[in-house]
């Protein structure tokens, strides 16, 4: 299998706190891979530097095989890789149409047009109208963001990162608290994903995680504890003590 | 209708024209002919507005603070008035141009400095720039006329043909047709992706980044056209008046225009137009009313503003226009929306 996105040695430290201790993962082409550890392991510090927000101390990043760890977000973006939000990131004032429209023509390279007026160019109305249906979000297009119930919001912050027609897409906790009667629409999106789009998902939520995820790497203060398919690291002695909260593990 | 039409229909639905703007636009040219002994303020609010529109460009639409947007229209002011000083380029549209491009060669190279850091430090650095220029304007006396400002500049003919006339009446129509050239370019520009673009860059930076908007760089492009704007504004200023003094760069300057936005509201670029008429309606009936202690006034109508809320201010003053005209022409027609609704 061809490995798209690998980190060799990973370093990152706020002042004296080692947050990512050398950290080397390999992500397979199409895995569905989850990154899973208690409260304050480090999960989305990882996320922050896979997509650039944040830079490492050391070590490196590889997207494809291509040296990426000191390429800024955006061009990241346009590279493939995706992300969402932990915590929505959304427009308040932009309706999920133009935050949609907005990806896709920025994707597609129109995004710094700044003669033709928005809606004009057929492809760019194609995909926005897919992407809202799939995401059922056809009926609320024209509202504001803010105005928008938290499920929606939560489907609107897959869809644009969907948008970007990533071939990693960083799902950081993609069903948090989201109620349960709309849990199901996020958990059947993200179900629904292409094969061919690898997925990294973070999340809490063990259920979530065994039901969907093909390969499990579990992050210990900032380092790797284990790495495995879902019944071994099910079974592994060392996972049941951190989850349960007993004493810490020696790493 | 397929869904993807659909969608193209809403997505322009901004871009649409609608029946308010060009009530708004023909109301302004009928002023042109309706007060023809009050050519000189009117052409005074039409700079205010150009200058305002400039603003609200960057502010309104990428967020970006400032309170030191007269150093592009000082420079302006300047350039064009050395132009036709030294008789450069005697053409006044041309000049014009040359003038705006001055500014925006500024603009750009402040921008990078502007684009760093959040809004304190933008309103320092902005503040620093148009302080330092206005200094350097009154050292350079030799080029700048320094405290007395250039003086003896004589207007050549619009395109050669159309001169400027004393009454005024020349330069307030010749305003009004730089500010609506420039407004129909704003609003086309603000309608595009790169439009929408800086709005999102505005409600959130990170997630801007994250869909693969280079944010820098739409930063720096809309700040170097709001500079031209501005150089633009402070040409016209030069032009109708035929004086440039040190006062186009002033600190006043700069937070009037934040005033004006305050007043007109941002991010829908008639705020700077309808907030440059109101502005200066106050400043006149107050300083009619109380000649020294006019400020007072206008320092109490902010207040009220920020405290009511612009949103519900203007639903109440359209509320008796909209009640007519829905009376005429059917429930459905509207003169205007709010900005909250448009």
């Amino acid at each position: 299998m061809t490995i798209v996105l690998e980190t060799q040695n990973l370093e990152k430290q706020f002042g004296g706190l080692r947050v990512t201790r050398d950290l080397s993962l390999k992500i397979e082409q199409g895995a569905r891979h989850a990154l899973i550890g208690p409260n304050g392991a480090g999960k989305t510090t990882v996320i922050n530097q896979l997509t650039g927000v944040l830079k490492p101390n050391s070590g490196r990043i590889l997207l494809e095989g291509q040296d990426i760890t000191d390429l800024p977000v955006h061009k990241r973006v346009l590279r493939g890789l995706s992300r969402t939000f932990q915590i929505n990131q959304l427009y308040p004032d932009l309706t999920p149409l133009e935050t949609i429209g907005l990806a896709v023509s920025e994707r597609l390279g129109h995004g710094g047009d700044w003669w033709r007026r928005m809606g004009t160019r057929s492809d760019v109305n194609g995909e926005i109208a897919d992407l809202l249906a799939r995401f059922h979000l056809l009926d609320v297009m024209n509202e504001q963001t803010v105005t928008l119930p938290y499920g929606k919001q939560r489907l609107l912050e897959i869809a644009v990162a969907i948008a970007a027609k990533p071939r990693v897409l960083l799902l950081d906790e993609p069903a948090a608290g989201v109620p349960e009667s709309e849990r199901h629409d996020i958990l059947a999106v993200v179900g629904a994903l292409p094969r061919d789009v690898t997925v990294l998902l973070i999340e809490h939520d063990m259920d979530l995680v065994f039901s969907f995820a093909d390969r499990i790497s579990v992050l210990v203060s900032g380092a790797l504890l284990t790495e495995g398919p879902p019944e071994q690291v099910a079974r592994d002695p060392q996972v049941k003590a951190v989850y349960l909260g007993e004493e810490a593990v020696n790493v | 209708m397929s869904a993807s039409s659909d969608v193209g229909f809403h997505a322009q639905r901004h871009a649409r024209w609608h029946y308010g703007e060009v009530a708004f636009w023909l109301i302004v040219l009928a002023c042109g002919f309706a007060f023809p002994t009050r050519y000189l303020i009117m052409t005074d609010i039409l700079r205010l507005a150009l200058f305002a529109m400039s603003l609200d460009l960057i502010l309104g639409y990428a967020g970006i603070v400032s309170l030191g947007h007269a150093a592009f229209f000082g420079v302006g002011a300047y350039a064009a008035g050395l132009l036709a000083l030294h008789g450069i380029v005697n053409e006044p549209v041309l000049a014009l141009i040359v003038a705006g491009l001055a500014a925006m060669v500024l603009g750009f190279a402040t921008s990078f400095l502007v684009i760093r850091g959040v809004d304190l430090t933008r309103l320092m650095v902005t503040l620093g720039i148009a302080l330092l220029l206005e200094a350097l304007a009154e050292r350079f006396s030799n080029i700048t006329g320094g405290t007395d400002g250039l003086q003896g500049i004589e207007m050549q003919p619009i395109f050669g043909v159309i001169p400027f006339d004393m009454f005024g009446k020349a330069g307030f129509f010749y305003s009004l047709a730089v500010l609506f050239l420039l407004f129909l370019f704003a609003r086309r520009v603000v309608h595009s992706p790169f439009g929408l673009s800086l709005r999102a860059i505005k409600n959130n930076p990170l997630r801007a980044a994250a869909i693969g908007i280079p944010v820098n760089r739409r930063l720096i492009a809309i700040y170097t056209l709001a500079a031209f704007y501005a150089g633009v504004a402070g040409a016209l200023f030069t032009q109708t008046t035929a004086i440039a003094s040190l006062d186009v760069f002033a600190f006043e300057r700069s937070a009037d225009l934040m005033l004006v936005l305050v007043i007109g509201g941002t991010g829908y670029l008639y705020g700077g137009l309808v907030g440059a008429v109101i502005f200066r309606m106050l400043q006149e009936v107050f300083s009619t009313i109380t000649p020294q202690y006019w400020q007072f006034w206008i320092g109490l109508v902010l207040v009220v503003i920020v405290l009511v809320g612009r949103q519900r201010l203007h639903r109440w003053v359209l509320y008796v226009p909209n009640l007519v005209i829905r009376q005429i022409a059917g429930r459905k027609a509207v003169v205007a929306v709010p900005e909250s609704d448009a």
